[in-house]
């Protein structure tokens, strides 16, 4: 089923995949050589940023979460920013200042991820809003878990967006555990996207292992808040292959997840599913896609040298972005 | 006695309340699982009836937690104080406020258990010293345990009381070892300071994860011949004013070691009070070692530059003796 979408929006999701895994691994790498501190993988979940931010443009906003890197690559941020801000150095994205759970790229739309659970949902609405005040045509899509979607200013935004008519995207990616908790156990109903219903806008349950299902459905979102006519809830159904962190990989012994279950979900890697559809379809040879995931690798193991050869931020910077203009330190 | 983690002391204080009172339970996210290490066990010996998984919803369980203590029970929740912020108006427009508001009517036993993880490398979002936020609002017990014993005594003694108390749980000192008491009628009063090191030249008031570095700082001065006072006031609300106001009647000098961002600290209030009530006993301006005013860069080069360590200690003992 790639008929709809071109080649290029296929190879570039491809492309995008294969850079946050590569990105991924090379950091679960350099986190057992002691290089860098515990982090929060995506690995498993690519599909779901990266067909979304596919079906969006590049002067459209993302918000993130905790499970940090997947939104900001997908929606084309430079991975050796993005390396040397996991790494503490000042040519990081923050200057070293946010680390792996706070990569913005505000230039392409990055608006940030955010390490409170919940708490940058409100933010994208609030772009969102922007947009419509001033009569722009951007829109603005806000990533978040199943354990998130029980927050407060979870529920809050999403009635908010829908009573302001907002151009917003609330993309929930049920990867079905909040760190060892399912959402069986959190969620009163069958599904996320249920709760659409109540706060009147549509809701999509979308397999989120299936790039070209999330590009699908973001770019109806999409095309419906470009045209005036509101909000939309996606969930995304998706799973994450890694424990909840690295460096928390104590909790894994405590077994909220049988082993089969991980078994069977890594068997629908999203990475193998689109290659697989690209192939089938005649769209690219195999070949083709192996030079891409080549080419990511490539790319993220440059990203590396950058980052460790990156100075750390001195003294001086500690104050600084406190405040727009100086203030005296106190 | 035995030697024991601070992190297990505070669980063990917590096993301890449970048994002799069915009326305590425990929720928090995860602490099932016991993510943040204090929780473990507790599940296997008191079952899912007293050890709750909540869904990510700090507003709604922490104002539960409210309405469970209204009507009875005693909740003990577990947070990190990174996350207090989003259930900041339960915590403080009903736990704090209600006794007050409805004319003493509503008791509310419930104890939030704050993990306070900074120094780490995990960034502004999750490296929140806010214990003096909750002293500026009033009607809140402010815990900061300083040793593995007092997170056992303090622990056991929150959960009887009868207000609503936050207990810090300093990251910096989960790891740490002391002798902790088996006995269970062992509690540790409210409002009681500690004096971990007598001394007569210098008195240094140290809260939470600054204690060990006060205790090394006394040590190394103790080498120089200047003798340290250290003193933990080991509750913030209530505060034990006669124990500071003694030491700096006897020593003439004061420093204040807090973890916290060292504007209208826990460190201002106790120099405050030292200032109105016993400027005439001092021999020299006091020194804050205080965290500096800024939120936690993630960049280990920016982070240390940060919190109070044995060296700004020292340095600030040095200036009190000019
Ligand atoms: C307000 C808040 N509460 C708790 C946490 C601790 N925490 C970090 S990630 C996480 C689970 C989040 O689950 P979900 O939203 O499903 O995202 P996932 O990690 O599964 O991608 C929790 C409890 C937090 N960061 N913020
Ligand atoms: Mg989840």
């Amino acid at each position: 089923m790639t008929s709809n979408i071109s080649k290029d929006v296929l190879m570039l999701m491809l492309e995008r995949m294969w850079r946050i895994r590569h990105f991924e691994l090379k950091l679960t790498e350099m986190y057992s050589a002691g290089e860098v501190g515990g982090v929060h993988l995506y690995i498993g979940e690519e599909a779901v940023a990266v067909g979304a931010c596919a079906a969006m443009d590049d002067n459209d906003y993302i918000a993130g979460n905790h499970r940090s890197h997947g939104h900001p690559i997908a929606k084309g941020a430079n991975l050796k920013k993005a390396m040397a801000e996991i790494f503490g150095r000042i040519d990081g994205y923050c200057k070293g200042k946010g680390g792996s759970m706070h990569l913005a790229d505000f230039s392409v739309g990055i608006l940030g991820e955010s390490g409170i659970v919940g708490s940058s949902v409100p933010v994208a609405t609030g772009a969102g809003l922007a947009s419509k005040l001033e009569g722009k045509n951007f829109v603005s899509a806000v990533f978040f878990g199943d354990g998130a979607s029980n927050q407060g200013a979870c529920h809050e935004a999403m009635n908010l967006a829908s009573v302001w008519n907002l151009p917003v995207l609330f993309i929930c990616e049920n990867n079905q555990y909040a760190v060892t908790t399912s959402y069986k156990d959190t969620v009163a109903v069958e599904h996320i996207s249920d709760r659409a219903q109540a706060y009147n806008m549509p809701g999509v349950l979308v397999d989120g292992q299936d790039a070209i299902a999330m590009y699908e459905a973001t770019a109806q979102a999409v095309e419906r808040a470009r045209n005036g006519e509101g909000p939309t809830l996606i969930e995304a159904l998706t799973y994450r292959f890694e424990d909840h962190s690295l460096g928390l990989e104590k909790i894994r012994k405590s077994e909220y997840r049988e082993d089969s279950e991980i078994d069977e979900w890594r068997m629908r890697d999203p990475l193998d599913l689109l290659t697989k559809s690209i192939v089938d379809s005649g769209t690219a040879t195999q070949a083709e896609c192996d030079a891409i995931s080549a080419a990511a690798h490539a790319e993220v193991e440059e990203a590396a040298d950058f980052a460790r050869n990156s100075p750390f931020p001195d003294e001086s910077e500690l104050y600084k972005d406190m405040f727009a203009s100086e203030m005296p330190v106190v | 006695m035995t030697e024991r983690m601070f992190m297990q002391a505070l669980g063990m204080g917590i096993a301890e309340e449970m048994r002799i009172d069915p009326k305590v339970f425990l929720m928090g996210e995860d602490v099932r699982a016991s993510v943040y290490g204090a929780a473990a066990g507790l599940h296997d010996e008191f079952g899912d009836d007293r050890i709750l998984n909540t869904p990510l919803s700090e507003n709604g369980f922490f104002g539960a937690a409210v309405g469970a203590a209204a009507v009875g029970m005693r909740p003990v929740v577990e947070t990190l104080t990174s996350f207090m912020w989003v259930g900041m108006d339960q915590l403080v427009s009903q736990a704090a406020k209600m006794r007050y508001m409805f004319g003493g009517q509503a008791t509310l036993p419930v104890v939030y258990r704050a993990v306070m993880y900074y120094g780490g490398g995990s960034a502004a979002h999750h490296s929140d010293r806010s214990y003096p936020v909750f002293m500026n609002i009033g009607g809140l017990k402010v815990v900061t345990p300083g040793t593995a014993a007092d997170a056992k005594g303090l622990m056991k003694t929150a959960i009887r009381d009868n207000d609503p108390v936050i207990m810090f749980e300093d990251g910096t000192l989960l790891p740490t070892r002391g002798e902790v008491p088996d006995d269970p009628d062992f509690t540790v009063p409210f409002g009681v300071a500690n004096i971990l090191r007598e001394g007569t030249d210098v008195t240094v008031v140290a809260i939470a994860g600054s204690v060990p570095h006060a205790v090394a700082a006394a040590d190394e001065m103790a080498a120089e011949g200047v003798s340290v006072e250290v003193l933990d006031p080991r509750t913030l609300v209530p505060l034990d004013k006669d124990a500071i106001l003694n030491s700096v009647g006897k020593t003439g000098r004061l420093v204040v070691a807090d973890p916290a961002a060292k504007v209208c600290s826990a460190a201002s209030e106790i120099m405050s009070i030292v200032g109105e009530e016993a400027f005439w006993d001092l021999q020299a301006p006091m020194q804050k070692a205080a965290s500096k005013q800024v939120h936690i860069p993630f960049s280990p080069s920016l982070e240390k530059l940060v919190y109070p360590t044995k060296y700004s200690i020292v340095e600030s003992i040095k200036k009190t003796m000019g």
